[in-house]
């Protein structure tokens, strides 16, 4: 099952080494990774997606809470949360299909945020499946370049992940 | 306040953790260091001559003493020569701290002249690593180090400090701060009171019941409450290979070791029993066998410091958190309000089913009517003249087998030996390291002609420093343990595992300024061991040939059961 791991760790040299180490040497999966100073800048926010039987997903999370360097950890998809990964794509815009193209990234609000004669730039928020679903509407023949940040998650309600 | 440069804060760091010996070798990146160790005479260098067998003594310093042991190398090889030992520590939960030079600063990066991202290299084997990027911070990362080695799971912990760090020139205020706290590293300090509770009621109603008892009982110093909790419940106890001497083996209530090589009754009474306590053990696979087929009628309580160890390969039913002497301290005290005890009659019957067990197996080896000797005669003459009160460093293979079956360990911390990752090459320099902190006690290092030359340089730091250990070398000229697989699996294709071209011991000993005995006959083995045990100054090397045909039993049918095991070389359960 596919799980989204929020850490809070020391803003340190090598912490994100340790983690991504961690992963390797322990033989988990790491499906997306991404990472970067809170509001706090003594701490960094780490957000991995992973897949994993019970037993695998709670070493994850036993083994990561042992790194010295991790300050706080939760497994969000034990609750209701939001997910959003941030996708930059880079779609073929020329003749009949800039039109077509225009509207797809209108019905996924997604902005056009860079255009050429022939090429748009296009910006678009969601969760994972939603990204997937633009890509598959579009048509991978249109496609020139992807880029996505993997999995941002926050808990949904009252609770926080924080110190 | 105090102004000392970063060489002189790491020594006086060290002093003041009340650190007497540190174990190393200097070289460029840590001459500063050595510089300020020179002109003090608090804490003592011992010079080894090969960095791995620097780790090995702090790593068995710390076994024996439970004190964190300190190593002092230098950058890119130093660093790299001692990753072996760190490795070996870390799987075994030692507590160490390593010092290792690093090229100046502003090379970092740059392929510098013996520069090596040790950071990066150890990562995998360490508690945690420190690099130093400001000379002020000398003092609190030193001090962190120790903390978080010796605290929670205890486990090796480097410190990287570049050679612009500790310019004797530059000058810095110096303290040592009395403790240390780190708000992403709080290591249990007692169990969930609900769950010990638990554990106790389901201990009261158990009727087969065994305590496996592991290294986290040793290292936690936690052997005479585990003791008085097996005696209280009168519980059999099994102790992993990590666990010996933290239940007296000549205890009626001591089964032996679990696991590939365990004894046959701890085997059996584990894979009977209805309910397993285990106390710091870890469940490896060289004591569960196979993990489905593993235990089948048993419940398992696992207490354990580090929550990762818990439900790892075999789930628990009943997981504490904490320090395995909090926890049965708990316990004992529940027992003491809690009258309730075991079923008297069913207790009975699985002691007399586990004294059957005893009678089937218990360790019994042939032995050769032309006087050759077998390696099991080796052990057992060992103990006898040792009176069983000797620390055995041991190397790894069969004679580590052997030692762990044969030497019956009545106390915790005397039997020093890398379990997690069989180190070849460990004994020599672990036996040097406890000789050196308890020069009154015997110290054995039980050997092979293999392990032994992983080595050997060290006869010459056992020279210059005086220590006169004795060295069990259980020669039968080939790789035991390589040999008994290759026998069992491989049709006796002996690949590799013969040692061609062994050195004459004796001159090689002799070539050092040590004593050497070499024994050929069973007639000859008491006297040669009297006589080298007589010898309290020297280092005395005992060449001791046996049967090269031998092999360990128990040994588990691999992929089964804990009860499914080959008792010798034609009989399986």
């Amino acid at each position: 099952m596919r799980h989204i791991i929020a850490v809070l760790m020391e803003n340190e040299a090598g912490a994100l080494s340790r983690v991504v180490g961690l992963f390797s040497q322990r033989n988990f999966n790491i499906e997306t990774l991404n990472v970067a100073p809170t509001e706090d800048p003594t701490l960094s926010r780490l957000t991995v997606t992973t897949t994993g039987s019970d037993r695998v997903i709670e070493q994850i999370t036993k083994q990561l809470n042992k790194l010295i360097e991790v300050v706080k950890l939760v497994d969000l998809t034990d609750g209701d949360h939001i997910e959003r990964e941030m996708m930059l794509i880079k779609l073929k815009a020329a003749g009949q299909h800039r039109d077509e193209i225009k509207r797809t990234v209108d019905i996924f609000r997604g902005q056009i945020v860079d255009v050429t004669s022939s090429v748009y730039t296009v910006q678009l928020a969601g969760d994972q499946g939603k990204l997937d679903a633009f890509i598959n509407a579009i048509g991978e023949t249109y496609v020139l370049e992807t880029v996505r940040t993997g999995v941002s998650g926050i808990a949904r309600g009252e609770k926080v992940l924080s110190i | 306040m105090e102004m000392l440069s970063g060489a002189e804060m790491v020594i006086r760091s060290l002093q003041d953790e009340g650190v007497e010996y540190i174990y190393g070798y200097p070289g460029g990146s840590v001459l500063h260091i050595y510089d300020a160790l020179f002109q003090q005479d608090k804490v003592k260098h011992v010079l080894v001559r090969h960095e791995q067998a620097a780790t090995h003594m702090a790593d068995a310093y710390a076994r024996a003493s439970g004190k964190p042991g300190v190593v002092l190398v230098t950058s890119g090889p130093g660093a790299t020569n001692a990753v072996t030992g760190i490795a070996t520590a870390y799987m075994d939960s030692i507590p160490m701290v390593v010092i290792s030079g690093q090229v100046m600063s502003h090379l970092i990066g740059e392929d510098a002249f013996q520069e090596t991202d040790i950071l990066g290299v150890s990562r995998p084997v360490v508690k945690h690593n420190f690099a130093i990027k400001n000379p002020k911070d000398i003092a609190e990362t030193i001090k962190k180090a120790f903390y978080v080695a010796s605290s929670g799971r205890p486990g090796p912990v480097v410190v990287d400090i570049p050679k612009d760090m500790t310019t004797p020139t530059d000058k810095f205020e110096y303290s040592y701060p009395e403790q240390i706290e780190m708000r992403s590293y709080n290591p249990a300090t007692r169990g969930h009171s609900g769950q010990i509770k638990k554990a106790v009621d389901m201990l009261v109603a158990a009727k087969r019941p065994v305590i496996l008892l592991g290294g986290g009982t040793v290292g936690g110093r936690a052997c005479d409450e585990a003791a008085a909790l097996a005696r209280e419940l009168n519980t059999p106890v099994s102790t992993t290979l990590m666990g010996l001497g933290g239940f007296p083996a000549s205890d009626r209530q001591w089964l032996g070791m679990p696991g590939m090589h365990g004894s046959y009754e701890a085997n059996m009474a584990l894979h009977h029993a209805d309910l397993i306590l285990s106390l710091g053990a870890r469940f490896d696979d060289r004591v569960t066998n196979s993990t489905e087929k593993f235990c089948p009628t048993a419940r398992v309580i696992h207490v354990d410091i580090d929550p990762s160890s818990i439900s790892k390969t075999i789930a628990a039913d009943v997981p504490i958190v904490g320090p395995t002497k909090s926890v049965v301290t708990e316990m004992l005290g529940l027992l003491g309000k809690n009258k309730a005890r075991p079923d008297a009659d069913a207790l009975a019957s699985w002691w007399n089913q586990i004294d059957q067990w005893r009678e089937r197996h218990g360790g019994h080896y042939e032995t050769n009517d032309n006087g050759l000797l077998k390696p099991q005669q080796v052990i057992e003459a060992v103990h006898k003249v040792t009176n069983g009160e000797a620390y055995v460093c041991s190397d790894v293979g069969q004679h580590q087998m052997f030692a762990a079956q044969y030497y019956k360990f009545d106390k915790p911390n005397r039997w020093i030996n890398s379990g997690g990752l069989g180190t070849m090459g460990f004994g020599f320099p672990a036996a040097m390291g406890v000789k050196l902190h308890y020069p009154d006690a015997e110290v054995v290092c039980v050997t092979g002609e293999g392990s032994f030359q992983m080595n050997l340089q060290e006869f010459s730091t056992c020279s210059q420093y005086g220590l006169p250990v004795k060295i069990i070398c259980i020669n039968n000229g080939s790789l035991g343990m390589v040999r008994q697989w290759q026998d069992m699996n491989y049709e006796s294709r002996h690949s590799q595992s013969y040692m061609q071209s062994l050195p004459d011991f004796e001159k090689l000993a002799e070539a050092y300024g040590h004593e050497a005995i070499t024994v050929t006959h069973e007639s000859e083995l008491m006297p040669a061991l009297e006589k080298a045990f007589a010898m309290k100054d020297k280092l005395v090397f005992l060449d001791i040939h046996v049967d090269a045909a031998e092999h360990v039993y128990p040994m588990q049918v691999p992929k089964a059961s804990m009860r499914d095991m080959w008792l010798n070389k034609t009989e399986r359960t």
